[in-house]
């Protein structure tokens, strides 16, 4: 999901752990209690949560640039309301994130540094452009709706600081995922134009967003000690089929095909979807997707355009530190 | 592209009127002034607060999860500590 890379192979760090403290520490886990901070921990689960905490906050701070590309273009003030509340939402989220994975023992500023050196990744669904109106509604409907399916297991992960950040997120984000859907069946009532803007969004989105639970569960590489560590609680394939049901009947609401013709209901009533093309995944994952440079670069920018900023407070409560202690002194 | 650290601080806020400043979480800023706006951005977007306080992470001291055995010990082994301890006759009625 927004921490996808994490299904790419990594086999380099299987410390040797005291035995006795991991039995422990599984028995912690078996016994379904939270892990805080400064509790004992393998080193593997210490990396792998660092290193799915903050792909998870990457996601939500890059996944702010598509969506507010069109802020300034929203079709009336109370949609432009809603967007900027939204997108502000998602860099909450990042920070609620960063705060989590901070308690593992790396700092904001080394998690958002290898974000924008290249080393971590964001989820892949942000590499692709929203060309029209319709696209803000998608995300939000489906985009969305994918990341809630994710989350509310996550909700109660074996990491106590992770599993308390997604519940505020998962609080929040079901108004995104509504007013996403409101704005696809304000389209889908509308003209003609609206409705095939819309159906013009599904089309593009649909198999991006299937992709965004990650890889088949045959080949997902971190799935085994993540579901043994109690970090994940369901599947990729089982999370991507909850959310096809989920989603096919809303589609069919609004009038909408999915862009999947093979797509059929099976006798336990769940929508058999088609082969996803993991290809175009792997290719998007590796920089290669429609938009990865322009993100990256976006963030770069606001980055190093914010750093005078950074400067400035520091160098302010440096000076005003200094000065309260002379005055102290005097 | 190294950046210079900023501090850290723990948010607590007070939900509703009568209620203890709970905490919520932590975020980074250079003072207490921008620790504040930032706490009241970050962590009361839909009016979950009346009164919030920013403390410095490193203000607090916190006991040791490895010695918890032996620093809670002593409440665990006062059961006479609770009312459950002692027997009242049914006929008393409530106490």
């Amino acid at each position: 999901m927004y921490t996808q890379a994490l299904n790419s192979s990594d086999n380099d760090d299987r410390h040797v752990e005291d035995a006795a403290r991991a039995a422990q520490f599984q028995a912690r886990i078996d016994a379904d209690e939270r892990i805080e901070p400064n509790d004992w921990m393998p080193a593997a689960y210490r990396k792998t949560l660092t290193r799915q905490i903050s792909q998870h906050a990457h996601s939500e701070i890059v996944g702010m640039l598509p969506e507010g590309n069109w802020i300034t273009r929203a079709p009336t003030l109370r949609r432009k309301a809603a967007l900027l509340a939204k997108v502000q939402d998602e860099c909450g989220h990042g920070l609620y994130l960063y705060a989590a994975a901070e308690t593992l023992g790396s700092s904001r500023e080394e998690l958002v540094d290898a974000m924008l050196a290249g080393k971590a990744k964001y989820s892949s669904i942000f590499n692709y452009p929203t060309l029209t109106w319709a696209d803000i509604g998608t995300i939000g409907w489906l985009v969305d709706g994918a990341a809630i399916m994710n989350q509310i297991p996550l909700c109660r992960c074996s990491y106590g600081p992770y599993a308390r950040a997604m519940i505020r997120v998962c609080k929040e984000e079901s108004f995104h995922q509504r007013q996403g859907f409101e704005i696809m069946l304000t389209l889908c009532r509308g003209t003609e134009d609206q409705k095939a803007m819309a159906q013009n969004a599904l089309d593009r989105w649909w198999w991006p967003v299937l992709m965004m639970f990650g890889p088949p569960d045959q080949v997902s590489q971190h799935s085994d000690t993540s579901t043994k560590w109690k970090i994940k609680r369901f599947s990729n394939d089982e999370l991507r089929q909850k959310f096809v049901d989920a989603t096919v009947p809303q589609a069919q609401f609004l009038g909408l095909t999915i862009p999947d013709l093979g797509m059929k209901q099976n006798a336990n009533g769940n929508w058999e979807y088609s082969p996803i093309d993991w290809e175009e995944f792997k290719q998007v994952l590796a920089g290669n997707g429609p938009c990865n440079r322009e993100r990256l670069a976006a963030r770069r920018k606001a980055h190093d355009d914010g750093a005078w900023v950074r400067e400035a407070a520091m160098a302010y409560a440096e000076k005003r530190k200094s000065r309260q202690m002379a005055q102290a002194a005097e | 592209m190294a950046t210079p650290n900023i501090p850290l601080w723990e948010v607590f806020i007070r939900s509703r009127n009568g209620l203890a400043h709970k905490h919520v979480g932590s975020l980074h800023a250079t003072d207490a002034t921008l620790a504040l706006q930032a706490a009241r951005d970050i962590y009361t977007r839909r009016g979950e607060g009346l009164s919030i306080w920013v403390v410095p992470s490193n203000a607090i001291t916190a006991s040791d999860p490895t010695e918890k055995g032996m620093m809670f010990e002593p409440a665990e082994s006062k059961i006479y500590r609770h009312p459950t301890f002692y027997d009242v006759p049914e006929e008393v009625g409530h106490m």
